[in-house]
């Protein structure tokens, strides 16, 4: 085995700006040849940035970037293939309607004397397959294989020519056991041919598993570059989630009541949530902290009617709610916020008006016997868009300009156009800058105060923990902590996200 | 900011506004209209124009019909078999009537008329179910449609024309002036005038507005998307299945070549070329009415000029490129201009 430990890859003082946000702020990090280095951090920290700046597809705005010594300047995709930068990304670069082979290939064919050269390509892609121990068919379509399958011709791709800097991102999110097995002998194949890689994951077990080194990055800044062996999995976590406070959370009065959703042995389709028993009482926040793909959100998404169910009982206010659909939960006084406003939440061409009234338009005050009351609509839709300080507060505007801020108060104003008494809040504060966060809160607390029933999922923990009254957590689908008072630690939360870590789904998110 | 001040400045904006979504169709308009004045003044002679506002105001119930499914998102390819159908259906229906009761041509006229409604409603419920319910995308769901539709006005007919309409709707209703104008045309305007109140004023037009806007959004803001989306698809049946009925007026007789390949494409091409977006949630009726206008005027222009009539499709064709990629320019540059930095 010869490991060089001069540095492969080398940068130094990289940043980069996209609108509105710096994702890296003087990052600097150094992988050599025959090392696996792992970028740990949370959502948001930057580490796909990084990755994307390393593979040529972001151009930094500053800092240097040296590979074998050399500087490197106007890196794009094409370039940092040829001189052996691979990257294997999580969306794969795969054609659907290709076979296996035809993708290896794609960009690169084989040609001689102007034809393209199959037997070449077959005998080199069969070679590349064999030595991966790949259970691969070259001739099959992409588009027919398993996510597992697509994943191992990615690698494959990656691995066709001559590579000396391996990029993996959550290579192993959708592999099996034993497919995961195969892909760590091939990663000591490689380390041992003195390729270094670059590997992202949130997985303890697989970083304890491979890691040489490991870089922290937390809000687009490099925290601590340090030796696997010598750092704990606690201190790790501490490094990735020890951010400044950087919101002041209102204080919250929380007075509980009666119970206003309560959920008995609630399962969906598809076992994302899996026999759970949760209850929100009106006058306070219950929050649900867990890990990406924990269930949470379904779990909420079921509570409104978007998610099928398959067992369980869910009773509002006493009452039980059979066969839950959002436009029924409406009128029972059901509001749900989504995760993702430009998906579910907003039509973007449409202007605010019409987005913010569009839970409420069968009201008397919006409408009569079919027909709109416009004027009606425009006065009440300003006044609450007065209310949640919308800047500028022009309601005729298309949704599609506003900033993420803005778009969630156009959401908000949708809980103000009629009477709710329950709200479901799904991250309520994802992709949203500090000023716009500390408004939804204050909203939030407003609710609260009113006597409403507030459930909010959020994968930000210090957001949950701050917010909700109770706290319940989520994994693999089901409850596993209720939390309350001085039990509500972070410390408490991500020891019950890691007591079964031995799961290879774990994320830390 | 005082009220005033306020008054003054969405004022503004709403000018700015209307210049924006009315477009460039007026303005194309009006250089038709007034090139011709320069070449051709038969062009301005009452016939000519009665026949175009007649023409014009045909097309212009079809393609506010098709645009109403276009900016739910959707596609209807089946609204030229449709007025075949209509106008086969009620031409039978009525002729049949006509023999069985032959001193009752109201009632005649009155089952003509529902069997052509029927028909155009039939087809865009099953337009409706195969999109909404059935997920078919609206433009094979309607390919087929059009083929059955069109199929079923063929063996109707074996394309002969049916004859034997009761004389009272041909020469009172198709064929008669009322205060100087054709009176098909006031039928299609009050058409017109009717979907356009459907998109300004009510529940249903907003709700396909939210749903061509985004889907998703519409189903968590609790909106039934089967039931408006279907509706956009029966409104539109509905609206093609009166221009056949107005089309068979006109002629005299029930057709399975009336409407066809030509009033679809037409109809898609005055939506597009009156701003309706194919990405859906976008787009005005009153610029459709305008546009289809425009097209009507401009074949008759070119019809006048004596230009070849295979020419004409080519420059149609032209034409609604055109328009589209001038849409999709301004669209990126507004979303360029307003974007506010997050």
């Amino acid at each position: 085995m010869s490991i060089r430990n001069e540095p492969l890859l080398s940068l130094r003082g990289i940043s980069k700006r996209f609108p509105g946000v710096k994702a890296l702020d003087g990052v600097d990090l150094e992988v050599r040849a025959g090392e696996l280095h792992v970028l740990f951090g949370e959502n948001g920290a930057g580490k796909s940035t990084l990755i994307n700046v390393i593979a040529g597809t972001f151009a930094p705005d500053e800092g240097e970037f040296y590979f074998l010594g050399e500087p490197i300047h106007d890196l794009h995709p094409h370039r940092a293939r040829m001189i052996g930068i691979s990257p294997v990304f999580q969306e794969f670069s795969l054609v659907p309607s290709l076979t296996v082979e035809q993708n290896l290939f794609l960009g690169r064919e084989m040609v001689s004397y102007g034809m393209i050269n199959k037997r070449a390509m077959r005998q080199m892609a069969q070679k590349l397959i064999a030595d991966l121990g790949f259970d691969l068919d070259l001739h099959r379509r992409v588009g027919e294989l398993s996510r597992a399958h697509q994943q191992m011709a990615e690698i494959a791709k990656s691995l066709l020519g001559e590579v000396k800097l391996l990029i993996l991102d959550e290579p192993t999110a959708s592999l099996t056991e034993r497919e995961t097995g195969r892909l760590y002998e091939l990663i000591a194949t490689l380390k041992a041919q003195g390729v270094g890689i670059i590997y992202v994951s949130h997985r303890m077990r697989e970083i304890r598993a491979l890691a040489d080194r490991i870089t922290v990055l937390r809000d687009g800044k490099l925290v601590k570059t340090t030796d696997a062996a010598a750092t704990s999995d606690s201190e790790l976590i501490e490094l990735m989630t020890g951010r400044k406070i950087d919101v002041l959370f209102p204080t919250i009065i929380h007075q509980p009541s009666g119970v206003a959703v309560d959920i008995e042995n609630l399962s969906v389709r598809g076992n994302r949530v899996n026999g759970v028993n949760f209850q929100a009482r009106s006058g306070e926040i219950t929050g649900i902290a867990g890990l990406v793909g924990c269930g949470k959100s379904e779990l909420v998404r079921a509570i409104y009617g978007l998610e099928p169910i398959r067992d369980g009982t869910i009773r509002l206010n006493d009452a039980p709610y059979g066969c839950p659909s959002p436009h029924i939960s409406i009128q029972k006084g059901v509001a749900y916020f989504p995760a993702d406003r430009v998906a579910e939440g907003l039509a973007l061409s449409r202007p605010i008006r019409e987005n913010a009234s569009m839970a409420a338009l069968e009201l008397e005050s919006f409408s009569r016997l079919g027909v709109l009351n416009l004027a009606g609509e425009s006065a009440r839709i300003q006044q609450i868009m007065n209310q949640l300080k919308l800047r500028p507060p022009r309601i005729e505007s298309a949704v599609g300009g506003l900033s993420g801020g803005n778009r969630q108060k156009v959401m908000l104003g949708r809980a103000l156009t009629r009477e709710f008494s329950i709200f479901l809040f799904d991250e309520p504060t994802v992709g949203i800058d500090v000023g716009a966060k500390l408004e939804v809160y204050n909203f939030i607390a407003g609710l609260v105060e009113n006597g409403a029933a507030v459930v909010v999922v959020s994968s930000e923990l210090p957001e949950v923990l701050a917010l909700s009254n109770r706290l319940y957590v989520m994994h693999h689908g089901r409850i596993v902590a209720e939390l309350q008072d001085d039990q509500k630690t972070e410390q408490n939360v991500l020891a019950s996200f890691f007591k079964d870590s031995s799961m290879p789904t774990d994320t830390v998110q | 900011m005082n009220v005033v001040a306020h008054r003054n400045y969405t004022s503004a904006i709403a000018v700015g506004r209307a210049t924006m979504d009315v477009g460039i169709v007026p303005l194309l308009l009006l250089v038709v209209v007034a090139a011709m004045a320069l070449v051709e003044p038969h062009f301005y002679s009452t016939g000519n124009i009665l026949n175009m506002v007649r023409s014009a105001s045909f097309l212009a119930v079809v393609a506010c019909g098709q645009a109403l499914v276009l900016i739910a998102g959707g596609f209807d390819l089946s609204v030229g078999a449709v007025i075949a159908l209509a106008s086969v259906l009620a031409a039978k229906t009525m002729a049949w009537i006509g023999v069985a009761y032959p001193d009752e041509p109201g009632l005649a006229i009155a089952a003509g008329v529902l069997a052509a409604m029927a028909s155009g409603a039939g087809v865009g419920l099953v337009n409706g179910f195969c999109v909404a319910k059935l997920r078919i995308s609206g433009f094979v769901a309607t390919i087929g449609t059009m083929s059955v539709t069109l199929g079923i006005a063929l063996i109707l007919t074996n394309g002969i024309p049916v004859y034997g309409l009761p004389g009272s709707f041909v020469q009172q209703f198709g064929r008669a002036t009322w205060l100087g104008l054709p009176s098909t045309i006031y039928a299609a305007l009050g058409a017109i005038a009717l979907l356009v109140f459907v998109q300004r004023r009510t529940l249903l037009g907003r709700y396909i507005h939210a749903i061509g806007g985004n889907p998703e959004a519409a189903i968590v803001s609790g909106v039934s998307v089967f039931r408006y989306q279907t509706s956009t698809y029966v409104l539109s049946g509905v609206f093609a299945a009166l221009t056949g009925l107005l089309l068979t007026a006109q002629v005299g007789s029930g057709q399975a070549s009336l409407g066809g390949d030509r009033m679809m494409l037409q109809s898609i091409a005055a939506a597009v070329i009156g701003g309706v977006s194919l990405r859906g949630g976008v787009g005005r009726l009153e610029i459709v009415t305008l546009a289809s206008l425009f097209l009507t005027v401009l074949t008759n222009a070119l019809n006048l000029l004596r230009i070849d009539s295979r020419l004409q499709p080519v420059l149609l064709g032209v034409i609604l490129v055109v328009a589209v990629a001038l849409d999709e320019l301004s669209r990126r540059n507004s979303a360029l201009d307003s974007h506010e930095p997050t």
